[in-house]
């Protein structure tokens, strides 16, 4: 060590073989491990594959960024009280099977909505409450999206869905139309329902080992 | 063995024995010449000397007299010395001038996104009529802006603008650099389109679609080329701390972003694990090491004095790169991931002290005993401010990792008031002090008005304390009436719209102090203001080599 290099003095090569490695390791335990865990998560037997059409409001729902204010994940009973207020039991890896891109979203601005298909299965309802979420929950903060519906004075063409308002809402002569884009999303929210019951955690074989969630 | 027992147990062996072989080095002294090191980014006639060139004449020989009142500030360096600086200096002025342009430009327009998503998040029926507009997109077109435009524009300026200091030789290919910045600005602003009109990837942090993407992780890239090449050249016998930040930065970015956006290699709940591996990694492996790098230079340089501990910096690259990069999965806690990989995070993430600690205790024993010279030096006062604030943005992450803290910040408030105080209150302060330092340099030119850097300062301040404390306690409010069943949702909703109001004004005293810093900014850009050419740059002896003989102002 007494010729002026030390074993730890710092050289281009060590820097960068060294952020490689804990780059790697890293990225090992938290990309490519879940990866080989998950790849091969069966979907639960209660699970629906999405349709084209709620595939179509999903993109919706990403387009104007509902994940930022609404979860997609209830927590065990021993976190956080989601289950008794009707947001549904602690969600497992299977009930994911169909959703790329992944929703979980990290804030509850507003309620969390995994289940809210069980909860609020009203087209008319989901349909009035984007269009003025007011109307339907005072004190709500959450924006309408008026952008997803059609005003129009007079009456609806054949084919067309007329939103059912509340009368503090419905002015005489005029109709609001919910164009595809709104009935696509609410079909994709009416299908938010994990209330089956669910499968272990996750089906990797661990032999009498224990597992925190039945 | 059970496979969450090993994985576990591996991982924290791994972690201690490293850092038992770490400890017995230094305690060996294997770590070499740390004094050296240190006292690389100073020439030998500098030591001792202060540097500021946002200062004022005045300031400046107050902060000499704060420091070592023996040496004379406008005393200069030898005149070899100053010519290699003036030509190191100049060989980054272009690319330098162009990133920290375009980032002032993307930090003007995110401090709008974000007190437009802020006003809207109390006033839900404000400003409704456009689609672009609606919360769900201005709210990711602001940190959008801010991660990518901003920050990492403004980061890369810096780090490009300190490798020819830090070497001690000219830029080399700046051009590439200049390329990667132009090609990432390019991807900024398509992104941001794409996010307004509704093609969002829809994940945080990762919002642009692929096909964007690739121009920020070529640019990327390309930014890096001149780094490698002036390694190549370096005139340095040590690589100063600034420059591992700054090297391990520029590689792991674009692999980062290459590995995230991937089109369809992610799935399901993997790819929520993805998310937070890089959403945490973006903040841990891309602008915190920008954020030390410059920091660690520059604190030391303008008080003229080696950082306290070379050793320490060493064990607080290696520990924060280890530890950081695993911290990710505490997004997770309580979702629907493998239990073994959130105890994993969160073991790390109180790790992590570690490193904060090993930077905290040599940033701040550098400046301990020195604070007066905050009053005198407009950039030390921004960034030793920042080093505060990564200290308290640090400690507070690690806290909310604990699972007892979690399970009230998660989902909540809380957590964006946090957010604000890493990527703001210690990145962006880091990122104005040393904008104010540079841009003399870069312009030839001094900052026209020295009061509107205080106003600057005050303004900025004093909006972030609102908003960071107003939406801390709102945010823990909000968590604690989520936990507590007896409480409808939406009272939990209620009780956050005075604390969102609070938040609404302190952004905008934000975004006011970042008008006044553009506007300074561009004022500078035109040369606006007395030509005050002098002292405050290099001192006499560059002063003769510039502007020929007898040119003192």
């Amino acid at each position: 060590m007494s010729a002026g290099k030390s074993f730890w003095e710092m050289d281009e090569l060590r820097l960068i073989s060294g952020a490689m490695v804990i780059l790697g390791l890293a990225t090992g335990l938290l990309v490519v491990m879940p990866y080989l865990l998950l790849e091969n998560v069966e979907p639960p037997a209660g699970l629906k594959a999405y349709s084209t059409q709620q595939l179509a409001g999903r993109q919706v729902y990403i387009a104007n960024g509902c994940v930022y204010c609404h979860s997609q994940q209830p927590r065990d009973i021993k976190l956080a009280p989601d289950a008794k207020r009707g947001w549904g039991r602690a969600s497992v890896a299977g009930d994911y099977a169909y959703d790329t891109p992944h929703l979980l979203g990290t804030m509850r601005t507003g309620p969390d909505l995994l289940n809210i298909g069980a909860r609020q299965p009203s087209v008319d309802w989901h349909l009035g409450h984007l269009y003025q979420p007011r109307a339907y929950t005072p004190g709500s903060t959450m924006p309408p999206y008026a952008f997803l519906f059609e005003v129009r004075q007079g009456e609806a063409k054949p084919g067309e869905k007329v939103v059912n308002l509340p009368p503090s809402l419905a002015k005489p002569g005029q109709v609001v139309i919910a164009k595809p884009e709104a009935l696509a999303l609410v079909d994709y929210l009416i299908s938010l329902d994990r209330t089956y019951p669910a499968l272990a955690p996750l089906p990797v074989k661990q032999p009498a080992s224990s597992k925190e969630q039945p | 063995m059970d496979f969450t027992v090993s994985v576990l147990l591996g991982t924290f062996l791994l972690s201690i024995g490293a850092l038992f072989i770490f400890i017995w080095s230094m305690s060996k002294g294997l770590f070499g010449d740390g004094v050296a090191a240190a006292t690389e980014i100073f020439e030998p006639s500098e030591l001792g000397m202060v540097e500021d060139p946002a200062a004022t004449q005045a300031q400046k020989g107050r902060l000499q007299q704060a420091m070592r009142p023996s040496m004379d500030a406008n005393q200069s360096m030898t005149v070899e010395d100053a010519d290699s600086r003036v030509r190191a200096d100049r060989s980054t002025s272009l690319v330098v001038g162009v990133c920290l342009t375009l980032a002032v430009i993307w930090l003007v327009l995110a401090s709008f996104a974000g007190l437009i998503s802020s006003i809207k998040l109390h006033s839900p029926d404000w400003w409704v009529q456009f689609e672009w507009l609606t919360f769900g997109r201005i709210r990711p077109i602001h940190l959008n802006l801010i991660g990518y435009g901003w920050c990492s524009l403004a980061g890369i300026g810096v780090a490009i603008w300190m490798i020819p200091r830090l070497l001690k030789t000219e830029l080399v290919g700046a051009q590439y650099a200049l390329l990667g910045g132009a090609l990432w600005s390019i991807g900024v602003t398509a992104g941001i389109v794409a996010i307004a009109t509704g093609h969002s990837d829809g994940l945080e942090w990762l919002e642009f679609p692929w096909q964007i993407d690739i121009l920020l992780v070529v640019g990327g890239a390309l930014v890096g080329f001149p780094l490698w090449l002036t390694l190549l050249q370096r005139k340095v016998k040590h690589l100063y701390v600034s420059v591992w930040y700054i090297a391990a930065g520029l590689l792991w970015f674009p692999i980062l972003f290459l590995v995230a956006n991937w089109p369809g290699l992610h799935f399901g709940v993997q790819e929520a694990t993805m998310n937070w591996w890089f959403g945490h990694n973006v903040l841990g492996l891309w602008f915190t090491p920008l954020g030390l790098a410059a920091s660690y230079y520059f604190i030391p340089k303008v008080l003229g004095k080696p950082i306290h501990s070379y050793n320490l910096s060493l064990l607080g690259f290696w520990s924060l790169a280890f530890f950081y990069s695993q911290v990710g999965g505490h997004h997770l806690i309580g979702g629907p991931v493998p239990s073994w990989l959130v105890t994993i995070s969160i073991v790390q993430s109180m790790m992590m002290i570690i490193p904060v600690f090993a930077v905290a205790v040599n940033q701040h024993m550098t400046v301990l005993g020195n604070f007066r010279a905050l009053n005198h030096s407009p950039t030390l006062r921004f960034i030793v401010l920042g080093a505060m604030m990564y200290t308290a943005a640090s400690v507070q992450g690690s806290l909310e990792a604990l699972r007892a803290v979690n399970a009230v910040t998660h989902f909540t408030h809380y957590t964006v008031a946090h957010a604000h105080l890493g990527l703001y209150g210690f990145f962006t302060m880091v990122m104005f002090g040393s904008i104010y330092f540079i841009m003399p340099r870069v312009m030839n030119w001094e900052w026209p008005y020295p009061k509107l850097i205080s106003l600057h300062f005050w303004l900025v301040l004093v909006g972030f304390g609102i908003y960071f404390i107003w939406l801390t306690i709102g945010g823990w409010f909000q968590g604690l009436a989520m936990l507590d069943e007896n409480t409808t949702f939406m009272q939990s909703v209620a009780l956050t719209l005075p604390y969102l109001e609070a938040r609404s004004i302190g952004g905008a005293l934000m975004t006011l102090g970042h008008l006044v810093f553009a506007l300074h900014f561009f004022a500078m850009g035109w040369k606006f203001g007395p030509k005050r050419l002098g002292a405050t740059l290099l001192g006499t002896a560059w002063m003769t080599r510039l502007l020929g003989k007898g040119a003192t102002a």
